[in-house]
């Protein structure tokens, strides 16, 4: 291991030749549509003290176009999922009819924070819970309607109207009590080195995050900025839909979106971001 | 969950076929991280390894490596140490046993196993997401490796 530290030294030099030019988050600060500032960088929560000084959000590493992108609802191609979102909000769907507003009334208003503390546990199922699994519980319950798929469009977009509505407000799931044995499933996964290829969460996005991973820059992996809209693909992912794609990218097996495991993996990535500001829909390449 | 993990671990390769005179993946011999013999007995071909470094569907090296002599390559990443004079560092033993099982010579590296099929945990079918089938094998071929390995011995300062 001592050899690596030498030999280290060498990579600084040959970075230049290559153009792989910005290899550390950008000092910059993100101020939404002029008026939400959003803690993009900030001391990591104390059960992350041994493996991470600071924790930091995904848009200090993507490039300036696209942090710019974020800064402006007019820009943020989001934003347009937002509003098909408050659209469905208020559609009457189902047996009970009922919409999401019949009992929530003003998203702006009462789903204001909620974002920010889920994945949650939910005392009635006792189980911890996502954000798509509390939409889908009100849908089949409350609304006898039809469960959304869980990395659908209709589900995405909603998910994004909640997470629009708690920006800047700093992300504080709760990791005692009863979900901590689901925090601990996912603390596990994190740091569990899988796939064909043997790497973890952790080996990208805490030993290595600032770095390029090829034409990648390499970022802590938060989820604070989600659903994210991908330049990539054009249109808003979930969380889970970019846990596959990375557990895909070690040669693994991969689990489905919406199972037991990606959920306690979402509750355990989301408290590394505690203290982050809920920043979703934001925007990614 | 932990049992769930565990019990998708050494999902065996047994229909991975090795031709003749090749040593199996799982018949390597290390000897503090080197293997001494040709997993192939056939001498690697420079140019090949050459290619297999920079390709993405191959070893995909650039993607954790710096290497001056593939800047026709673009986007080398910079997770592990440049490979520019890896032959001046390195004997052809020992880079044969980086390349095949990096982590007995560097224990607990990120880099990948490329000559190896078993002790994996949720092993899949190359970048599909899905379960491992009856082609699975190692990343590289053996001659693959012997490739390689010819390729990182040219690559002196
Ligand atoms: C082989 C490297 C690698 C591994 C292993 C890996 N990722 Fe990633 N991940 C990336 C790359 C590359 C990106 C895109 C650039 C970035 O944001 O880091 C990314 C992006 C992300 C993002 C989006 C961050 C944002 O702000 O948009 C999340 C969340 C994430 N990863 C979580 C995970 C989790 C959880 C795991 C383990 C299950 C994992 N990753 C494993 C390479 C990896
Ligand atoms: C996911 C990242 C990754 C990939 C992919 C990868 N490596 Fe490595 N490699 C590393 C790291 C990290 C080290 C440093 C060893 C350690 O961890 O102490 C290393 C070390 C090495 C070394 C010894 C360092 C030196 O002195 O030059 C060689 C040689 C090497 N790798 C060759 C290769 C080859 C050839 C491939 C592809 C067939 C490859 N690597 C793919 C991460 C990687």
């Amino acid at each position: 291991m001592t050899r690596t530290k030498l030999i280290s030294g060498l990579i600084g030099a040959t970075l230049l030749s290559t153009g792989a030019a910005f290899a550390d988050p950008v000092d910059d600060n993100l101020i939404i549509n002029e008026e939400i500032e959003i803690v993009t960088r900030t001391a990591a929560p104390a059960h992350l003290a041994d493996a991470l000084d600071e924790v930091m959000s995904g848009w200090l590493f993507r490039g300036t176009e696209t942090r710019a992108m974020e800064s402006d609802d007019f820009d943020n191609p989001g934003m347009i999922f937002v509003e098909k979102a408050m659209d469905s909000w208020e559609t009457v769907e189902g047996s009970e009819g009922k919409s999401c507003a019949s009992c929530h009334g003003d998203a702006e208003e009462s789903m204001k924070g909620v974002r920010a503390v889920y994945p949650k546990w939910n005392d009635a199922a006792e189980e911890v819970r996502t954000l798509e699994m509390q939409i889908n519980d009100c849908r089949t319950t409350r609304m006898g309607a039809e469960k959304w798929k869980y990395t659908g469009g209709d589900m995405v977009n909603m998910t994004a109207l909640l997470a629009s509505v708690s920006r800047g407000m700093p992300i504080n799931v709760a990791i005692d009590g009863p979900a901590q044995s689901t925090w601990e499933d996912g603390k596990e996964l994190y740091y569990t080195r899988t796939g064909q290829l043997e790497l973890s969460c952790a080996n990208c996005h805490e030993d290595n995050y600032g770095k390029m991973i090829r034409a990648d820059h390499l970022s802590q992996g938060q989820i604070n900025g989600f659903p994210a809209y991908r330049l990539k693909n054009t249109k808003l992912n979930s969380v889970h839909a970019r846990f596959k794609g990375c557990v895909r990218d070690t040669r693994a097996e991969t689990y489905k979106p919406g199972s037991p495991e990606f959920v306690a993996l979402e509750l355990y990535v989301a408290s590394r971001g505690n203290g982050l500001s809920v920043e979703g829909p934001s925007v990614r390449n | 969950m932990k049992r769930s993990i565990i019990t998708a671990i050494a999902l065996a390769s047994t229909a991975f076929a090795v031709s003749a005179g090749e040593i199996a993946p799982t018949e390597v011999s290390f000897s503090d991280g080197t293997v001494a013999e040709s997993l192939t007995g056939v001498p690697g071909d420079r140019e090949s390894g050459r290619e297999i470094v920079g390709s993405k569907k191959l070893g995909n090296c650039v993607a954790c490596h710096q290497v001056s002599d593939l800047s026709d390559v673009p986007f080398h990443g910079e997770i592990g140490p440049s490979l520019d004079g890896a032959g001046d560092r390195w004997t052809e033993e020992e880079l044969r046993g980086i390349v095949a099982n990096a982590k007995i010579m560097f224990e607990g590296t990120m880099m990948p196993s490329f000559y190896k099929t078993e002790g994996f945990i949720r092993p899949g079918n190359a970048y599909t997401g899905e379960a491992p089938d009856d082609t699975f094998g190692p990343i590289l071929t053996a001659q693959q490796i012997e490739d390689v390995v010819a390729y990182l011995a040219t690559l002196k300062e």
